[in-house]
């Protein structure tokens, strides 16, 4: 199981005394944030993708090469990466390239953005969206998978013989997860290619996601790739934590109250009640998030939000200290408990790379079909 | 016995109001035609008065509550609906239309439907067809051909029967909303919200080469 921080990047004011970082000082903070994910001892930093203001990572690459370069064990990852509006090639030799300067430690997280006018101002028609995810992931997948790709396709110049470069770390792919909070497309896409599925759930009810999460689980299955149980998933959390849960409520309420995306809607107490955002003491935290397997089932990777409206870096690097030090050490032993043994856990380049030798191992015992050839043998089938 | 699930929507703001008075008067009268052809009717009505707040914070969040929750998926399960708004500064109210707004695209897709709407004069009584009914057509419900208006004056004209006074308005549109139920299936439809688009391929339609 792992556990990190995801953030958007927004400026966004201070409610409380009406400051607004500047980009460099906001840029700065998230390069703090992500060092801080690894002194505290949490798995994953993952940074979201976006070309308007208020917000600031419009090169996620630039600063997870900056942020690999500090630290040497979190996993650097995306949140998201907009499969839609990049060229695919492209986004094939940024992660590889990160890949090689992290020593492995990248996946990424596809997306299709929440912003309309990006896909004009890409050249794109959002009424695509779909169809670009399919479309460029498929593209993507090949390039790292296969030496030399001819491809031909709707949305993008043809390639004959084309290598994209460098070749991925060990011969072996980034990790992909798909993100999506309601398209059975793209639930469907991650379990046919055996990829992750990651589920924002920050912000909507339970509910939805259970049956999305459960759509991708037997669809997984039906493609081969393990049983149900053995999914990738991921989920999206929010926490804001004192000492005395009645602090947290009084020091948070203002920055939800203002908040860019629920502000002035509804109340903090029904909010909290209907989406994962808890605001309390760490125990309730540790007792509302090693509740989420009773919803979803055994899951492999926790992001929480911690750095958005307004929040200042001392306070969203103290929210860290907790969460690192007083929750998760023990999320980790309750997620433990009673964890099936064949549940896989979360996906690391080792992992895969352990995995890849051996399936190269079985094939050249012939012990015949390896997942590999079963899932060409699957895409085969829905293509005729 | 034949069953058939009607949901009726009152966007009236006043406690009592007139736009419910108006609800209930069709309500009654659907219910009635139905039950001369052997067809129980069950009613469910949703006053938007007391799922204001919740609406706006969809609006906002993009999720319902679960009260506003259940009744869009009533709206979604029903074999016919009543849609009663008041008429404000030429159209209907502002909540009516919010309402509206937070209905999935596709959810009242051949919902037999019939408009209502309730004014100070008479002379707004055309809202119900240039912008009640081009709503409901967008969504593509089938509305009925008569709607009805309810102006103050309304409420104390004419004698019961009488095709051009309240009542027989009522009578007519309840007994052409009546006859489009009577043939529904949408109350025992099972939808699946996970069905891809026909046609749909998780690698996508070319790239196979």
């Amino acid at each position: 199981m792992q556990f990190g921080i995801f953030t958007v990047g927004d400026v966004t004011a201070d409610p409380t005394n009406n400051t607004t970082p500047s980009e460099y000082e906001r840029i700065k903070a998230i390069l703090t944030i992500a060092e801080k994910v690894e002194e505290v001892g949490l798995d994953v930093f993952a940074l979201g993708e976006h070309h308007n203001p208020p917000f600031v990572p419009s090169s996620p690459t630039t600063m997870l090469g900056y942020i690999a370069a500090k630290t040497s064990k979190i996993i650097l990852s995306t949140a998201t990466t907009l499969i839609t509006t990049n060229d695919p090639v492209k986004i094939a030799e940024d992660y590889a390239m990160l890949q090689h300067v992290s020593d492995g430690r990248v996946d990424v997280m596809m997306g299709r953005g929440n912003t309309g006018p990006v896909y004009p101002w890409f050249g794109k028609d959002i009424r695509e969206g779909i169809p670009l995810a399919i479309e460029n992931y498929a593209l993507l997948h090949r390039l790292w998978t296969e030496e030399y790709v001819n491809w031909e396709g709707r949305f993008r110049t043809p390639l004959q013989g084309f290598q994209s470069t460098p070749r991925p770390l060990d011969g072996v792919a980034p990790f992909v997860w798909h993100g999506s909070i309601r398209s059975p497309e793209i639930a469907e896409q991650a379990a046919y290619y055996g990829d992750g599925f990651f589920a924002n759930n920050i912000f909507w009810p339970k509910e939805h996601y259970m049956k999305l999460i459960s759509y991708y689980r037997q669809r997984f299955e039906h493609y081969g790739h393990g049983t149900a149980d053995q999914a990738i998933v991921g989920l999206g959390g929010q926490a804001f934590m004192s000492k005395n849960s009645q602090d947290a409520v009084r020091q948070f309420r203002p920055y939800f109250d203002n908040a860019p995306v629920y502000g002035h809607g509804p109340s903090l107490e029904d909010f909290t009640e209907q989406t994962p955002l808890t605001v309390g003491s760490p125990q309730q935290v540790i007792d509302r998030y090693a509740g989420m397997r009773e919803s979803f089932g055994d899951y492999q990777r926790q992001l929480f939000l911690m750095d958005h409206a307004g929040l200042p870096l001392k306070t969203v690097l103290e929210q860290i200290d907790i969460l690192g030090e007083e929750v998760v050490p023990v999320l980790r032993k309750e997620f433990a408990k009673n964890r099936p043994a064949h549940v896989p856990d979360g996906p690391t380049h080792e992992a895969l790379v352990a995995k890849a030798q051996s399936a190269a191992n079985d094939a050249s015992l012939g012990f015949g079909a390896t997942s590999s050839v079963s899932i060409d043998l699957d895409a085969q089938a829905v293509r005729s | 016995m034949t069953t058939r699930r009607l949901v009726v929507v009152s966007a009236g703001l006043s406690q009592p109001s007139s736009t419910r008075l108006l609800a209930d008067r069709l309500t009654a009268a659907v219910v009635e035609r139905l039950a001369g052809d052997e067809i129980e009717t069950t009613v469910q009505v949703v006053e938007l008065r007391d799922l204001a707040h919740d609406i706006v914070n969809n609006l906002i969040t993009g999720f319902p509550s679960p009260a506003l929750s259940e009744a869009l998926e009533a709206v979604a399960a029903a074999d016919g609906l009543i849609a009663v708004t008041p008429i404000f500064t030429t159209s209907y109210s502002g909540l009516f239309k919010s309402f509206v707004d937070v209905i999935e695209p596709e959810a009242i897709t051949d919902l037999a439907t019939l408009l209502g709407a309730t004014g100070g004069t008479e002379r707004h009584s055309l809202a119900l067809d240039y912008s009640m009914r081009p709503l409901f057509t967008y969504l593509h419900a089938v509305v009925t051909p008569t709607s009805v208006y309810a102006a103050s004056s309304d409420w104390g004209s004419g004698a019961e029967g009488h095709t051009s006074a309240l009542g027989g308005r009522i009578a007519r549109a309840a007994a052409e909303l009546a006859a489009l139920m009577v043939t529904s299936d949408r109350s025992t439809r099972v939808i699946d919200p996970f069905a891809l688009p026909v046609g749909f391929n998780p690698v996508g339609g070319y790239g196979a080469q």
